[in-house]
């Protein structure tokens, strides 16, 4: 009785917040468009006084069938990989650091990686558009220099949008890195320096390896909202290339096809449980 | 004799304000068990990062068999380190923490695995390759430890308190195989241990560390039998320590015991002077009623408690002149009961003048 008490706020948290919304999105992804407010059939109607099915797959369907979608599926997933991959490269030297600082220095230094988060998300981003625009302030510098006679194209490509990413989601990926260093036992660095271990070897066999759990908890952290994200490819990302984040906002929004919006979310929440089984699986290993 | 092995010289360490070691030399021999025994901050965990070379020092040598390697960083020192904490691998099988170190060697994978098997057998590990440290006991674990610093047979091995970690039960046991790995390897080894009855029981020399200071150096029975000053006295075996002053006839008459000491050797300090005998509890007897009182290495008082301890009887006696004197005597004695007036005896061999 005790432990239902104790174990009643979490599922029903789960339950309201989690499996209801999945649920109800995967009940519009069913349903059949149609002109109104909300903008669809519910799959499930009341006729002469019993439940009739009038939903179809179709929406579902349209994911299979049409290229378009699985082609922004790759490129968000190809898209949310490059980020975490790049975040991970960047937060690893980084979190090294602040994990061999002084203890008396960590937490500043841990503050700083934080700083960005006290100015807006959307200001962070459109700072960017000012710096990569042609008459901003990376090509004036490469014009000024000589380095450059035309401004280069910047803005508006897979550079930008990647640059954008890193910099929102770098953070995530430092966090779980320094955590996962400072739990690490400096006497086994020193027994494998003490075994014959040069700086680099130790780093290579001891060090690495243990980071990994923190590696791949950065990189989910990473992963899993910009395989979603939406903000960042409409402003500085190039605009033919679609990602489902914003083609989600399109058909939502400009399409007004809820039934396929959902479809979509349905799909990308899929799509993101499988890296985090792999994680789970890794965490249990270690 | 032969160089030492192990030569400090005028080792000095600080950390900020605090001087861990203090202008330390200290020799070790080849094949030698040396015990580094202190208090926490004598300096004694220092001394032997700073032989692996995990600290540098601010001042003095640190040679091995006549190298100095005070340049040189952890992995280019032919010494090894068994950790208190055992530091112990945890993504790495028992066969790979235990071939670690030949691998880093570039040692052929045939040699390894015939190497790592035969210091496996020597600890009585055969079959326990594949597991991780975490599916070990804390004794496996202390063993599969000993054998990762021994395996590339440095002539030195640094232990740090290598049977903190395990129950009492285990650790007599674990003394005796230390010892035998020990004998067996020939290696030198030197532990550091605050455990005064775990080096005397294991060290051929014990070296008693005081404020990154050597107190005393030297064998067991030397540093219990004849300790040279307060600190090691009372640090191994809870020696009495009685104040007196030197008189003419070169006896020795204590106020505060109320008893007059006759030495077996002259007096280190002349006539007038003041000088602290040491006494060992178990050195001192119990008289018969009847028994004259001695006129010197004696001394009359009340028994306040007893305690028995199995092996033995622990009395504690107010001496005439107010000091409290402790008294160790052998489980077959039966001692009068607490309030009775006692009379204590001891040979003149068992005092032992003191250099503080």
């Amino acid at each position: 009785m005790r432990r239902l008490l104790l174990l009643a706020p979490p599922w029903l948290w789960l339950l309201l917040f989690v499996a209801a919304p999945v649920l109800i999105l995967l009940a519009i992804g069913l349903a059949e468009p149609a002109d109104g407010v909300p903008p669809f059939l519910p799959p499930l109607g009341w006729e002469a006084g019993r439940p009739v099915w009038q939903g179809s797959g179709a929406s579902l369907a349209v994911l299979t069938e049409d290229g378009w979608y699985a082609l922004a599926f790759l490129r968000s997933l190809w898209v949310a990989g490059v980020s975490a991959g790049l975040c991970l490269l960047l937060a690893y030297p980084l979190a090294l650091g602040i994990a061999r600082a002084r203890p008396s220095r960590r937490l500043p230094l841990l503050l700083l990686v934080l700083l960005p988060f006290w100015t807006g998300f959307l200001p962070r981003v459109g700072a960017w558009i000012g710096l990569l625009r042609d008459g901003g302030w990376v090509n004036g510098v490469l014009m000024g220099l000589g380095v450059v006679q035309e401004p280069v194209p910047l803005l508006y490509s897979d550079t930008a949008l990647l640059i954008g990413m890193v910099h929102a989601y770098l953070p995530f990926a430092v966090l779980p890195l320094t955590a996962a260093l400072l739990r690490l036992d400096p006497a086994l660095e020193e027994a494998a320096a003490d075994l014959g271990a040069s700086p680099f070897t130790v780093f290579r066999t001891v060090t690495f390896p243990l980071s990994l759990p923190g590696a791949a908890a950065g990189f989910l952290l990473v992963f899993i909202p910009a395989a979603g994200e939406f903000v960042i490819p409409s402003l500085l990302g190039p605009p033919e290339a679609q990602l489902v984040g914003r083609v989600l906002w399109d058909e939502f929004f400009q399409n007004r096809d809820w039934p396929l919006a959902s479809a979509l979310a349905v799909a990308l929440l899929l799509a993101l449980i499988l890296p985090i089984r792999l994680f789970q699986r890794l965490e249990a290993r270690s | 004799m032969t160089d030492p092995l192990l030569r400090l010289e005028g080792v000095t360490k600080r950390f900020g304000a605090t001087l861990a070691l203090d202008g330390l030399n200290l020799e070790v021999r080849r094949g030698e068990f040396i015990a580094l025994l202190g208090g926490s901050g004598s300096g004694k965990s220092t001394l032997l990062r700073l032989v692996a070379g995990f600290e540098a020092p601010d001042a003095g040598r640190i040679l091995l068999e006549g190298q100095d390697l005070t340049g040189l960083p952890p992995h280019r020192r032919p010494v090894s380190m068994m950790f208190q904490s055992y530091a112990l691998f945890p993504h790495l099988s028992v066969f790979d923490n235990v071939a670690y170190g030949l691998r880093r060697e570039g040692v052929g994978r045939a040699e390894i695995g015939r190497r790592v098997g035969e210091v496996l057998a020597m600890v009585g590990l055969q079959g326990m390759e594949q597991r991780r440290p975490h599916q070990l006991s804390g004794g496996q674990r202390q063993r599969v430890a000993l054998v990762r610093s021994l395996v590339k047979r440095p002539p030195l091995l640094l232990l740090d308190e290598p049977l903190g970690a395990l129950d009492a039960g285990l650790r007599e046991r674990t003394g005796f195989e230390l010892r035998a790995v020990q004998r067996a390897t020939r290696a030198a080894f030197v532990m550091v241990t605050h455990d005064q009855a775990e080096a005397l029981a294991l060290a051929d020399r014990v070296a008693v560390l005081e404020a990154g200071r050597l107190a005393q150096y030297g064998p067991p029975q030397e540093l219990y039998d004849r300790p040279a000053t307060r600190f090691v006295a009372g640090f191994l075996g809870a020696a009495n320590l009685l104040e007196g002053r030197v008189g003419p006839d070169g006896s020795v008459e204590c106020a505060a015991a109320g008893c007059r000491l006759r030495l077996n050797e002259p007096p280190p300090h002349a006539p007038g002077e003041a000088l602290t005998v040491a006494l060992r509890p178990e050195r001192i007897r119990f008289l018969e009623p009847g028994e004259a009182l001695p006129s010197a290495n004696a001394a009359s008082g009340v028994l306040r408690d007893l305690a028995y301890r199995g092996e033995g009887w622990v009395a504690l006696v107010t001496l005439s002149g107010g000091q409290v004197l402790r008294v160790v005597l052998p489980g077959a004695a039966s001692p009068p009961p607490p309030g009775s007036a006692v009379a204590l005896a001891w040979a003149a061999e068992a005092n032992i003048p003191l250099a503080d």
